[in-house]
């Protein structure tokens, strides 16, 4: 049987013990009239029910998917013929892949050794019998537990808090999803980068200045020394993310103060929304614009100037970056800004403050905590950005901080050294997973700074 | 607006003198249809024929009526009846109102408030306001008395300002509650200090008048007290304008008292002759509490 079905099939059983439990509610005090003398409302004993219905049985069908296999594949390998039985882990694991594949139909059954076909026979049958077995528990489980959990339900059962303690479970567990989310990529980066940390001294790579990431194929080739300081990628994201900052903060921060002080009602309906699409648009769309438009005016430009300035640079990166990341800023602080309660203005306007002694002195300071999350968000935005900085910075690892040369950052790197064929061995690969762990612990302490930066400067009203 | 359409106005005739009361001696006339003396000698601000529409609604009609120096007024009146809206007029903080529209004269020391010349900046320095809800800023305590003296330059040095914010909440009766705690939030004060808070920052830039819009109406009993025993001393040094729904209020803390009815002024004159003997109906009715 599909687990599909077997879920629905309990899931139709609990909303039948949903509404049972909750006539049997009723009629245990006598009626409607009654439903005072009950605990909880009758929807509770209801929902009360039909949890303990359909929990303990989906939860069973859950564990018999996760584990049924293994008991199944242990008495395919048992059932075998002699010399199947003590095999290397290596060949023993082939033998099962094999296996595995007549049972999918991906290699037909009169390629295969008799053996093979004869251990995929039985394979299909048992998990043919597993299924069944499998639904069977799930719904004597569902009927049984879910029979029990009717007979209790009594006037003085405390069925609400048993119900809300459920929800509040629930809750719990949706919470810990992002936290165990946040934890396994730090584990699996992690894994990684020790990898790579074998081949490469941490401190050469922290602190080197040179990035070459490349290996020698063979020992006498041109280039045959890679090297792995991470230095240049660094300085290149913060100069890019640097400049799209210079360009985001006040462009944002005043847009904000503009549309939530100043603007006229029709104004600020038409103006947000439209600032607030340039953050719908495409990266890549970004992309080609700082490539195609900004980086040559840029350039020519700076000739006029007398400037050396690469077409493509760290400068027309960071400014198309800036203008993508404005909304991230002006929308929250608009936000938080329009959040200042009016009687803090009127307080001020009474002793004669202007409009912008007002919002100098006293909305700002009041919003900070907003605003600074805006920044900080539009930071993280900046630092990650990949796609606007392969097409108008370039890959060229320099390490300068002239924003008018063509610079590479962290993430560019990372997503150039995994694409294409890539061995899992080799630090030219592993290296991303170094910059990655690198890159986790700079926004984290991004993170940690601001949050201390508004703690301290916050002027809390109410 | 026409007298005839407003019953209650007629029955009266208009502009009955009162007696000469110290704090109600005649000034000029006034053609109202108020009931009692709306002018005082030499008045700090006076209002003529005042209109505030908002958008549609027509908030406060045809009122005229003068503040004295060194007194303290009392506006009363049931709930929606303008005399929040009149108050806001004093300073202009109608301004802040889309589509609040005002006509009439109102002048501060002769000077119409109105005028195109008048900086607001200015009048509100000279016409301080307190408001319903304690509203400190999200600062410490010694910076919300020194914002003001701060945005209008008064304090030259460092010491001076530290003078005027002892003197301020020294004159709001809180200092000795917070001189050892300045750099504390004011946000943290409770809700009777916060409002004297309000009052020391009002009083910091040193105004002529103050308004005060329901200031107790958010507090207990106790602060309530203090701050009714802080106007009273206050009057000896300003003008003040107090908007109440208390009538006890009223009566404790003013010396005239207005009485505001959808919009229109009804009554005006001394405290204890509109508690005592009021003329009006209106006036009256509410007064024993049949209404309101």
């Amino acid at each position: 049987m599909q687990s599909s079905t077997v879920v629905v099939v309990i899931v139709l059983l609990a909303s039948f013990a949903y509404q049972w439990a909750r006539r049997r509610s009723i009629n245990l005090v006598g009626g409607t009239r009654g439903v005072r003398n009950l605990h909880s409302l009758p929807a509770y004993y209801g929902m009360y029910v039909a949890l303990w219905c359909a929990l303990p049985a989906l939860a069973l069908l859950g564990l018999w998917h996760l584990f049924g296999d293994r008991v199944i594949l242990q008495m395919v390998l048992a059932q075998m013929p002699t010399e199947f039985q003590h095999l290397q882990a290596g060949e023993a694991g082939l033998v099962l892949n094999d296996i595995r594949n007549v049972v999918s139909g991906a290699v037909p059954a009169e390629m295969a050794r008799p053996a093979v076909v004869a251990a995929a026979q039985h394979w299909r049958q048992l998990s043919h019998q597993g299924d069944l077995v499998g639904a069977v528990l799930a719904f004597s489980s569902a009927i049984v537990v879910g029979f029990l959990a009717l007979r209790s339900v009594k006037p003085e059962m405390r069925a609400r808090n048993q119900v809300e303690k459920i929800a509040e479970w629930a809750l719990l567990a949706c919470s810990g999803v992002a936290v165990l989310t946040t934890i396994g990529i730090i584990v699996s980066v992690l894994y990684e980068a020790m990898h790579f940390f074998h081949f490469v001294s941490p401190i050469e790579f922290l602190f080197g200045t040179t990035w070459s990431p490349q290996i020698a194929m063979r020992a006498d080739q041109v280039g045959s020394s890679g090297a792995f300081g991470a230095v240049p990628l660094f300085t290149g994201t913060l100069l890019i993310a640097g400049i799209a900052l210079l360009v985001s903060v006040p462009v944002g921060l005043f847009s904000a103060i503009y549309l939530a002080e100043y603007a006229a009602r029709g104004v600020r309906t038409v103006v947000k929304p439209l600032l607030e699409i340039l953050a719908g648009i495409p990266t890549v769309v970004y992309g080609f614009f700082a490539a195609m438009t900004v980086g040559p005016l840029l350039r020519i430009l700076g000739e006029r100037l007398g400037l050396v300035v690469a077409s493509e640079s760290a400068l027309s990166a960071g400014l198309v970056m800036g203008i993508m990341i404005i909304p991230f800023v002006s929308s929250l602080a608009d936000d938080m800004i329009t959040a200042v309660p009016q009687s803090l203005r009127d307080g001020a306007y009474a002793l004669g403050a202007t409009r912008s002694e007002t919002i100098r002195n006293v909305v700002l300071p009041a919003a900070l905590p907003g605003i600074v999350g805006g920044v900080l968000l539009a930071a993280s935005r900046a630092i990650g950005e990949t796609m606007i900085v392969v097409m108008a910075a370039g890959l060229a690892a320099n390490l300068t901080a002239n924003p008018f040369e063509a610079v590479t950052t962290v993430t560019v790197q990372i997503a150039t050294l995994l694409v294409g064929d890539s061995e899992f061995d080799s630090p030219k690969t592993l290296a991303a997973f170094a910059l990655g762990l690198v890159l986790f612990f700079v926004t984290l302490a991004l993170n940690i700074v601001a949050l201390k930066v508004v703690r301290k400067y916050r002027e809390q009203y109410d | 607006m026409t007298i005839e359409k407003h019953q209650h106005v007629t029955e009266v005739s208009r502009s009955v003198v009162f007696n000469e009361s110290d704090h109600s001696s005649p000034g000029e006339q006034v053609d109202t249809k108020t009931v009692g003396q709306v002018t005082v000698d030499s008045p700090v601000i006076s209002a003529r024929h005042v209109n505030v529409h908002y958008g549609e609604k027509h908030a406060i009609k045809d009122v005229s009526i003068d503040v004295a120096k060194n007194a303290v007024i009392a506006f009363i009146g049931p709930s929606g009846c303008g005399k929040s809206t009149f108050l806001r007029c004093l300073n202009r903080m109608n301004d802040t109102i889309p589509n609040a529209k005002v006509t009439g004269s109102i002048t501060l020391d002769g000077s119409d408030i109105y005028d195109r010349s008048q900086d607001i900046v200015q009048l509100r320095a000279r016409v301080g306001m307190v408001f319903q809800k304690p509203n400190p800023f999200p600062k410490s305590i010694y910076e919300n008395v020194a914002y003001g003296p701060r945005i209008h330059g008064l304090a030259g040095t460092r010491a001076d300002l530290d003078d005027m914010v002892q003197s301020s909440l020294r004159k709001a009766g809180l200092w000795e509650e917070v001189k050892d705690r300045l750099d504390n939030p004011g946000t943290g004060l409770s809700g009777g200090q916060q409002q004297r808070l309000c009052i020391a920052r009002a009083i910091a830039v040193d105004p002529e008048v103050i308004l005060m819009d329901e200031p107790c109406s958010a507090l207990d009993p106790i602060a309530t007290a203090k701050v009714e025993d802080l106007i009273d001393e206050l009057r000896e040094n300003y003008a003040i304008v107090i908007v109440t729904h208390s009538m006890q209020q009223a009566a404790r803390v003013s010396q005239r008292t207005a009485y505001f009815h959808l919009g229109d002024l009804i009554e005006v004159g001394p405290t204890e002759q509109i508690f005592t003997n009021p003329v009006h109906k209106l006036t009256e009715d509410y007064i024993t509490g049949r209404f309101g």
